[in-house]
């Protein structure tokens, strides 16, 4: 097991550098530190000497790869490449282009105000799409289901936009249940992360439902879901007991690949409700064209992605014994 | 003298990728049988008619044009060099068609058939005292949808919409399906090391975030480009092309960050289909590589490709929706409902309520988003009954 994950570690390397140099490439080649410093700086009026020093600051006053100059191996370390994603590896994000916050620091506050959002939206989630899905399954064939479909195929044509606009209008503004957006340490937070979850949750159902159900339906004319009917166990009991134990391991792969994306937030819910997370900081980060924030999210957003593949295959490998450590 | 834009081009093969597979399913015995059961399903011709409204749309706002200068005596105007000088407004035949909503301004905000404007102003009347009263509307009842905030009419901006949402559902995937059946075909006919790099390749574009990535490619390349509206000489190549075009590179870059899924389902059915009796026999005949990839492996996997057009064109409307939103999206001038969603956000706010900018981007984003996933369910369902329901 030891081994496995280890294995599945290395073979997450090469790939991490690759998602470096492809954002060097983009951040460093395409577009220069002498553009970056452009843009911060304003485009009038700017001299030469004052994008030296800004370049000087924020460390961007080295060649992009190869640094002819330096002899040996400093040919390679003293290059903004080299800088500015070696110690990404070990998360030191280092400063911001514009304000000079700790992006680092940042992260890790802002962390726990999109956890505070996507863990319930998340568990509810899947909770209310798995229970959803099941009863279609359960009354597979008629008039039930066939509407259940119909609704989930209308529902996941409705842009996430028009949830949110519509829910805090309707929800936030005219039953005045809950504050419209905002947010607030501690439990007191809860008054403001109930909408934003409840319109998180609307959002999902169409397509979740729809996956889950198919899932159900495989699972239940296989032979097994027969054997149990016939020893004479009800349709609940099949459905729920025997069924859905199997249909874990698809539902698996699409929900554990997406836990490490929690710490991530959601970027346009925590906008639209001012939820001070990851998502929204990423948002600002677009706006005010601050590139060190975005390339620290977009290293975060692979190293998420690729844990959340390798606790994918880890999981398989628990919940079902077929599949071995290969 | 016309103008064409790269996503023109797209808008252009998207029509003769139609015409060809009209003609295509009648000679191949299979599409012809997938296409029969397609047209069983009444539900979704319906659709397939709604969709072929708005291409059609899209076609028309995808045709333009510039006038040339008349002078005020009526004479065309040239430059110093003595060629004719043309308008920097490049109007499309939607355009052309829609003239009078085009033009129809009115002063800020009506309602949907109003005879006046929304809000009041001090009005002055003739006998010099001014009041405070709803001013007449220029057009009034002509806006059957209302106007904006600056007056323009909301269904002539929501039809301008059309067109972007159908170049980037479209268009995005017709941009990266050859790529992806090059690479998919290559690493799962050929395996070996071509195998590992082409799934490293995707592995590693997957594993970047995909938003983050359009944010990235849009913030350096797409600035510069066409934005809409007026066009300047220095965009235009030849005096005809413009080749960038801001929403070209939202389309490609939306193609990079979606062709990985294409190009691994396209790779899994080559190693099936290469292993199969058909293939190993024209092997033993001696027949190229080339040769067994563009007859045998190639058509076989044109089912997936089809199937991930129709399913990907909704996801992907939806996200240029999202993405204009946010500001990375479409230029400002464009037309697009993420815009029109950007600007009547806080409308809502207002009272009373100025509802109807919304509800049509709603509506024509629905219309074309239900249509679309319906139509797609019934094209996967009849080319590949493996797939149902997923």
């Amino acid at each position: 097991m030891l081994s496995y994950i280890i294995r599945r570690i290395l073979y997450a390397v090469p790939i991490i550098i690759g998602v470096n140099v492809l954002t060097a490439l983009l951040f460093f080649y395409v577009n220069t530190p002498d553009d970056m410093a452009r843009k911060v700086l304003g485009e009038k009026n700017v001299t030469p000497a004052a994008i030296e020093n800004w370049k000087r600051d924020h460390g961007y006053d080295l060649p992009s790869f190869v640094n002819t100059e330096e002899p040996g191996i400093r040919k390679v370390t003293e290059t903004v490449f080299f800088q500015k994603s070696v110690p990404l590896l070990w998360f030191d994000f280092g400063r911001s282009d514009r304000n000079n916050i700790d992006i680092g620091q940042e992260i890790r506050t802002r962390m726990w105000a999109s956890l505070a959002i996507s863990v319930p939206m998340f568990m509810a989630g899947v909770a209310v799409n798995l229970f959803l899905a099941m009863m279609l399954a359960y009354y597979r064939a008629t008039y039930i289901d066939i509407w259940g479909v119909i609704l989930a195929v209308v529902l996941m044509s409705v842009s996430t936009l028009f949830y949110i606009i519509g829910g805090q209008y309707i929800l936030g503004k005219l039953l005045r249940l809950f504050p419209i957006s905002g947010f607030d340490a501690g439990l007191h937070s809860v008054k403001f992360l109930v909408l934003p979850v409840i319109i998180g949750i609307m959002a999902s159902i169409g397509t979740g439902v729809r996956f889950y159900r198919t899932v159900f339906l495989e699972e239940i004319n296989k032979d097994y879901v027969r054997t149990a009917r016939a020893k004479g166990l009800t349709e609940g009991r099949v459905l729920f007991k025997h069924a859905l134990k199997n249909a874990m391991i698809p539902v698996l792969t699409n929900v554990v690949v997406s836990i490490p994306f929690l710490f991530y937030g959601s970027l346009i819910l925590e906008t639209f409700f001012a939820i001070p997370g990851l998502g929204s900081f990423t948002i600002d980060a677009i706006q005010s064209q601050d590139f060190a924030i975005v390339r620290s999210m977009v290293y975060l957003g692979s190293i998420l992605y690729i844990i959340g593949l390798i606790m994918t295959d880890i999981s398989y490998t628990l919940v079902d014994p077929r599949v071995r450590f290969e | 003298m016309p103008v064409i834009l790269a996503t023109d081009f797209i808008v252009f093969f998207l029509a003769g990728a139609v015409i060809y597979f009209a003609f295509a399913v009648r000679r191949d015995g299979a599409a012809a049988s997938a296409w029969r059961e397609i047209r069983k399903n009444r539900l979704a011709m319906a659709c397939l008619a709604v969709l072929a409204l708005y291409f059609s749309v899209a076609l028309l706002d995808s045709i333009r044009y510039r006038d040339p200068v008349i002078n005020e005596d009526g004479v065309q105007a040239m430059t110093e060099e003595g060629s004719a000088l043309y308008s920097a407004q490049a109007l499309s035949l939607l355009d052309r068609a829609f003239e009078g909503m085009r033009t129809n301004h009115e002063k800020t905000y009506s309602a949907p058939f109003a005879r006046q404007l929304f809000v009041k102003e001090n009005i002055e009347l003739t006998d010099g005292t001014t009041v405070r009263e709803y001013a007449p509307l220029k057009h009034p009842g002509a806006h059957f949808l209302g106007t904006d905030k600056v007056g323009n009419d909301v269904f002539f901006n929501a039809l301008k919409g059309i067109r972007t949402a159908v170049v980037i559902g479209a268009g995005t995937t017709l941009i990266i399906v050859p790529f992806a059946i090059f690479f998919g075909v290559v690493a799962g006919y050929f395996g070996g090391i071509l195998d590992d790099i082409v799934q490293y390749i995707y592995t590693t574009l997957a594993s970047i975030p995909g938003v983050l990535l359009i944010v990235a490619f849009m913030l350096l390349f797409g600035t510069t480009g066409y934005q809409g509206g007026l066009i300047s000489e220095g965009q235009l190549s030849l005096g005809v092309f413009v080749f960038n075009d801001r929403l070209f590179w939202l389309a490609l870059i939306l193609g990079i960050t979606s062709w990985t899924d294409l190009c691994r389902l396209i790779r899994g059915e080559t190693l099936k289909l290469r292993e199969l009796e058909y293939v190993q026999a024209s092997r033993a005949f001696g027949v190229s590589r080339p040769g067994i990839i563009y007859r045998h492996i190639v058509p076989n996997v044109m089912h997936l490709v089809l199937i991930t057009f129709v399913l990907q064109f909704s996801a992907l409307v939806l996200a240029e929706a999202i993405l204009s939103y946010i500001g990375i999206g479409v230029g400002p001038q464009m037309g697009s409902w993420g815009n029109m969603i950007n600007t009547s956000r806080l409308e809502l706010s207002m009272d009373p309520v100025v509802w109807w900018n919304l509800t049509a981007s709603f509506l024509f984003m629905f219309g074309l988003v239900l249509p679309a996933n319906i139509f797609g369910d019934a094209v996967r369902d009849a080319l590949d009954p493996r797939l149902r329901y997923r």
